[in-house]
């Protein structure tokens, strides 16, 4: 019966697929959100939930893709909502840099896209901890 | 009529004996209000038990109507909420007993701490009553989920992320209450099963100790 409670956690992990998400041209200096949806088996439940990504380019010209989940307690950040050209979140004014440092509150930088381009177009992929800083 | 049943059944199974032992004594002079009027502070664990007993109750008829699935579950809620009668007084019977429980739990353990009562030779049940302590916020984190509207959702998807945090055990922790990677149709039958079958179970069987060991020791003497 206790193998049978812990199922979810032995049972072999799906691995991470990339999905197309926007065109490289698209994306500028200043960090913008890009929705892309993700195909998900929940148990006996598949869907399509929709995933959102900031996305920019680094002082290189690099493109790189931040998580929205702040890494405080989990809710969603937002680019310059206090207009200081940094990330915040509402929930208890955790802010990061452009690159995802964690400047106030939060405990370590904010997860990054597994990122790849080809043919002009932008795919994510799993998220990883923050290569960037 | 109800005295010719009790006692034939009296005189085969000698009942008399064992419910006296469970409720035919006096209460203490110091814990009785209508003595000392300050002794209103021993009715709160009374009264935690008097609301985990309406839990009990008005949670057996919610089941009734509840559907522990994503897709049905708030459709389930919200029919029993607004179609079926009476629905919205037994859905708020349990929304605000399960605040009121800790509120008189909490009260209750005000009263153990600053009469003394942990004392030896109460220092069991002190634990006991930590470990219930911590079931009925279990209770109350599964219980949280099963609405499954936006607040039910985003709350326990903060929650796990607080558990994440566990040193070296978190992730492990995590995934195990979230049955998978994700908060979602197996979190939800998960927290169902805790909420209703194993969490009240391990309650049952608490406050049997619990009210074992007061019945055993006593209630604490006067300060």
């Amino acid at each position: 019966m206790v193998r049978f409670a812990v199922d979810p956690i032995l049972t072999k992990k799906t691995e991470g697929t990339f999905v197309k998400v926007v065109e490289e041209s698209k994306i500028t200096n200043e960090p913008q959100e890009f929705k892309f949806q993700v195909h998900q088996v929940d148990g006996w439940y598949e869907s399509d939930p929709e995933m959102a990504a900031w996305i920019a380019k680094d002082s290189q010209g690099n493109v790189f893709a931040l998580s929205p989940v702040c890494k405080h307690l989990g809710c969603t950040i937002n680019w310059n909502s206090q207009n200081d050209n940094q990330y915040f979140c509402p929930c208890h004014e955790a802010k990061y840099t452009k690159e995802g440092k964690n400047l106030k509150v939060a405990p370590s930088p904010l997860d990054e896209y597994d990122l790849k381009i080809e043919d002009g177009f932008i795919y994510l992929g799993p998220v990883k901890p923050n290569t960037k800083v | 009529m109800f005295k010719g049943v009790y006692n034939w059944i009296d005189e085969r199974l000698d009942i008399t004996p064992m419910w006296r032992d469970v409720a035919d004594h006096e209460v203490p002079e110091h814990v009785n209000p209508a003595h000392h009027f300050s002794a209103f502070v021993y009715c709160f664990g009374g009264l935690t038990f008097f609301i985990t007993v309406i839990q009990i109750l008005s949670g057996m008829f919610l089941t009734m109507y509840y559907v522990p699935d994503i897709i049905n579950a708030y459709a389930s809620v919200d029919y029993l909420q607004h179609k079926v009668a009476f629905g919205g007084i037994v859905r708020a019977m349990h929304h605000w007993g399960a605040s009121l429980v800790i509120v008189m739990m909490f009260l209750h353990t005000l009263r153990v701490f600053f009469t003394g009562s942990y004392k030896a030779p109460r220092e069991m049940n002190w634990v006991v009553g930590m470990l219930i302590f911590f079931i009925m916020l279990g209770l109350g984190l599964t219980g949280y989920l099963l609405p499954w509207d936006n607040k039910a959702y985003f709350a326990t998807k903060v929650t796990l992320q607080i558990a994440e945090s566990v040193p070296y055990l978190g992730p492990y922790i995590k995934e195990l209450l979230n049955g998978g990677e994700i908060v979602g149709a197996q979190t939800l039958t998960r927290f169902f099963a805790i909420h209703v079958f194993f969490l009240p179970g391990a309650l049952l069987a608490l406050l049997a100790a619990h009210f074992f060991m007061i019945r055993k020791q006593g209630i604490s003497g006067p300060l």
